[in-house]
């Protein structure tokens, strides 16, 4: 049969595992479908935040006065560094079994991840508290908040199927549903990282030059 | 601001109960509140008593709450829906006995009362009827058609079928403890803000609107995957049968546009409890921003709904013709067109709302586009019956109804869709008539066909045609006598969501409105009275066969009741309507040389215990029970966490049973007298159709 050769987007294990490969096809189908309306809900964020952040500023602060590049730039950095992190981790499930390589690059992507949300929390507190620019100032500020609120929440999500994920591993080891479930998670964290290269060009790059 | 909330029981007290406000009111409109109260507690008392009587606790819940069965979990959705749409026909009716009444008097009805009304009947109508019908019709059928045994993700389909039910529940608990929104179905801010409403009512109706949301979201991935991944050998997309294009095409709908409702509902929500500034008046808010957020919605939405009743269409139109579908591509064609259209259009929900001319004019012509596809459909159903032997039984006789009248709100359609005269006629009963006009004809009668067209394969019996016809004229001569007066109010000046009037030149209108509008609720008992009286002459109806009308595609070639299994081995597809051919050429019911052992879904109580712990949480975050609400949410998502370690999710059926199973059937066919189209609606229709000449 040739349902192996049936390739879909991203890491595809028909090489190394092909007897999973063909249970994997439908199950990543699926979940870049859901990745898709999950873009969706990030693109009508960030299309009414290019709205509100002109319209909605109203009497408070702006983008050009409150955004510092530095933290965010700090953040990409990580969170960059944690795609390809990610990547290496999923490149131990193609390739060999080897829990060890997979446990350490998947620490060392949760560790990433972790970086980034202490310092988008940090400067979340920076905003609201000493810039004294709260969500409920304005509805630019509404919009920055619930967009990058909203990647947050979806970061902390993915570190916590992350910790599910490395208790099924240490369980089970790398059986069918553990590894279409990484590759899942690989996918996932991508997805993370594209929105949030969005996020930096239109929040803060733009936001820094106005 | 009002009292701070409770930190154990919220906003909650003794005085939310609606007999308790009843009690302490003592006006007419608080006693229809509480009778509707009464009514709901009775129904569900009378519910629990029914069950516990006959000993029905344990099959329900091991056989269908727990069920991973695409059949099931469909069969559930339609239960759901017809309960929500009598609630929500109720309200029709009171609704419209209060405007007959209500000329230069205020009738029975508080105006706050009346705006409960309208909301909750159109939230209901939309999410909690529409929505479940169709996407438990499709459910059921899809699968079957395209030769698949299940969903993709049967647990999600489970999960999907537990949201929407804990946003109706939702909706049924506002009837009792508290209040609705009086924002409509829509519900626009600056309106539905705190300071214009606060109180539980829009919490109400955020929460449940954004679970049933979240829900539909993941059916539309289910529905796209399973048709795009689990089609049987040979079943190319250009050899499904309509119904699978239309639920293509629906499926893709929901899933990019029930996203912006989840997004608009909680935006709302926060803008009203954590005083953020999205919709607001002040501060940088824009009202805007929720308008088109909620029809890049709404706009989709209208298609999500319409285009399952035409794939409906399609299959009855061309069954009960005797005769292939006409322009078979031009049908696909347009479903998809209609589809992508649909994206283009949300504007025209608010062309007075301020854009400038030459942007209304866009989406003016945009709207009017849409006509071309969906006039394509319809003479492709008009040439489909051309010269066909027709049979008028009630799901075919619904079928005509629908064409005739279908047209009228088209083409009404056609004149709103000219910003120049919505200018004049937006917001008034004109609108209303039209919007009645396609979901009515288009939907409703669709998705009833439906049911009475597939009713036999989910329980072996045909409904009784009697009273089938009685629910056909009474649905469509009330439909009729419901709404072509309001198209004359509305020219008229008659503005919607009106509780009261002055204009007394509106009374007979408003009568003949009435009437129409008790003639639907009677083809709903006529409805109701019809799977009764066949369920109780089942046997008489029985058609084992599988075949009462002759069909046309793979879910005719399977025994009535469809078993768990669906196919006995994966069937190979090598032509459109493959179940006709193979009647045609005479190896329509094969034994097959081997059975192999089938994986199916196991059971699991944890799409019901995600259900019923985010209905809690959202139950409490409308009454700000904070502790509550935040046990819920976490016990939904250690649920789903924990589903992720339960590692024996399907069970195997053995290929002897199957191979049991399909010789008992075939043994059962070869006893069958089959029987011609003239007598199909007599008890001698035991499923088996008369071959065809040669």
């Amino acid at each position: 049969m040739s349902e192996n050769k049936v390739l879909h987007p991203g890491l595809n294990l028909h090489g190394t595992d092909p007897a999973r490969h063909s249970r994997a096809e439908t199950t990543i189908f699926g979940f870049w479908v859901f990745l898709m309306a999950d873009l969706v809900l990030f693109a009508l964020l960030l299309a009414t935040y290019g709205s509100m952040s002109v319209h909605g500023v109203a009497e408070g602060p702006g983008p050009g006065e409150l955004f510092d590049l530095k933290l965010p730039l700090i953040q990409t950095l990580a969170l960059l560094a944690s795609s390809l992190t990610v990547g290496l981790a999923m490149l131990h499930v193609k390739y060999r079994s080897d829990l060890r390589g997979l446990a350490i690059w998947l620490a060392a992507t949760a560790l990433l991840g972790l970086v980034f949300l202490a310092l988008e929390a940090l400067d979340f507190h920076r905003l609201a508290v000493t810039e004294n620019a709260p969500p409920q100032r304005s509805g630019f500020l509404s919009i920055y908040f619930l967009l990058t609120g909203t990647h947050w929440l979806h970061v902390a999500c993915g570190l916590i199927w992350m910790a599910v994920l490395a208790m099924q591993t240490a369980a089970w080891g790398l059986d069918s549903p553990v590894k279409l479930r990484l590759l899942r998670l690989g996918l996932y964290w991508h997805m993370l990282d594209v929105v949030w290269v969005a996020i930096f060009t239109f929040v803060y790059l733009f936001g820094a030059l106005q | 601001m009002a009292e701070p909330a409770h930190p154990l029981l919220g906003l909650l007290d003794w005085g939310v109960i609606v007999f308790v406000d009843a009690w302490r009111q003592g006006t007419s409109s608080a006693a229809v509140a509480a009778t509707a109260g009464g009514v709901a507690v009775a129904g569900f008392l009378a519910m629990l008593v029914l069950l516990t009587v006959k000993g029905w606790w344990r099959p329900l819940w091991r056989d269908w709450l727990t069920s991973l069965d695409h059949k099931k979990i469909g069969i559930m959705y339609i239960v759901l829906a017809l309960v929500m749409f009598a609630r929500a026909l109720a309200e029709a009716v009171v609704m419209r006995s209060q405007q007959a009444v209500a000329v230069g008097d205020p009738g029975f009805l508080s105006g706050e009362h009346f705006g409960q009304l309208f909301s909750t009947h159109g939230s209901i109508m939309i999410f909690f009827m529409a929505m479940p019908f169709l996407t438990g019709l499709i459910n059921y059928v899809m699968p079957i058609q395209i030769g698949a045994r299940d969903m993709s993700f049967p647990f999600m389909n489970a999960v999907s079928l537990m949201l929407t039910a804990a946003g109706a529940a939702l909706v049924m608990t506002s009837l009792v403890i508290g209040r609705f929104s009086t924002g409509g179905w829509s519900g626009y801010p600056p309106f539905t803000g705190i300071d214009l409403s606060p109180g539980p009512g829009v919490d109400y109706w955020i929460w449940a609107i954004t679970l049933a949301s979240v829900g539909s979201t993941l059916t539309g991935i289910n529905f796209a995957v399973t048709l795009y991944k689990e089609r049987a050998p040979g079943m190319h997309l250009m050899r499904m049968p309509l119904f699978c294009w239309t639920a293509l095409c629906t499926s893709i709908l929901m899933v990019f546009s029930m996203t912006p409702l989840t997004l608009a509902t909680l935006m709302l929500w926060l803008d009203r409890h954590f005083g953020f500034h999205f919709f607001t008046v002040d501060a940088g808010g824009n009202l805007m921003n929720y308008a088109n957020l909620f029809w890049l919605f709404g706009h989709p939405e209208v298609y999500i709904l319409i285009l399952p009743a035409f794939g409906v269409w399609s299959e009855v139109i061309t069954t009960f013709s005797g005769k292939a579908l006409y322009g078979y591509r031009s049908m696909v064609y347009a479903t998809m067109c209609i589809a992508v259209l649909s994206f283009t259009v949300w504007l025209h929900h608010f062309f007075t709302m301020g854009q400038s001319a030459q942007l209304n004019a866009v989406f003016g012509i945009a709207t009017m586009a849409i006509g071309i596809p969906t006039g394509v459909k319809v003479y492709d159903w008009l040439l489909t019956m051309w010269r066909g032997r027709i049979r008028f039984t009630a799901p075919m006789l619904f079928a005509t109804g629908f064409l005739a009248s279908f047209v009228i709100g088209g083409v009404t359609g056609v004149i709103l869709a000219n910003p120049t005269v919505d200018f004049a006629v937006h917001n008034s009963l004109f609108l209303v008539a039209h919007f009645h006009n396609m979901l009515i004809p288009g939907l409703l009668f669709g998705m009833i066909a439906g049911l009475q067209f597939w009713f036999p394969l989910a329980f072996g019996f045909r409904l009784e045609e009697r009273w089938g016809i009685f629910a056909f004229a009474l649905f469509f001569a009330g439909f009729h006598l419901a709404f072509m007066p309001l198209y004359a109010m509305g020219l008229m000046g008659a503005p919607r969501r009106s509780s009261m009037w002055q204009e007394t030149a509106f009374s007979p209108w408003l009568a003949v409105a009435l009437l129409g509008a008790l003639m639907i609720a009677g083809g709903f008992i006529a409805l109701i009275v019809q799977i009764a009286r066949s369920v109780r002459r089942r046997s008489a109806l029985a058609v084992p066969a599988g075949d009462p009308w002759d069909g046309r595609s793979l879910e005719w070639a399977l025994p009535a009741p469809t078993p768990e299994w669906n196919f006995p081995v994966q069937p190979e597809i090598s032509c459109r309507d493959a179940f006709l051919e193979a009647k045609r050429v005479g190896d329509a019911h094969q034994m097959p040389d081997r059975f192999e052992d089938i994986d199916m879904p196991r059971p699991t109580a944890i799409p019901a215990a995600i259900g019923a712990a985010l209905f809690l949480s959202g139950f409490a975050i409308v009454w700000q029970i904070w502790w509550l609400a935040g046990a819920g949410a976490l016990t939904a998502l250690a649920a789903w966490i924990a589903r992720s370690f339960q590692r024996e999710t399907t069970r195997t059926i053995p290929a002897a049973e199957i191979e049991r199973a399909h010789r008992d059937w075939l043994e059962t066919l070869r006893h069958t007298a089959p029987v011609p189209r003239e007598r199909e609606s007599t008890p001698e229709n035991r499923g088996l159709a008369e071959a065809p000449a040669p």
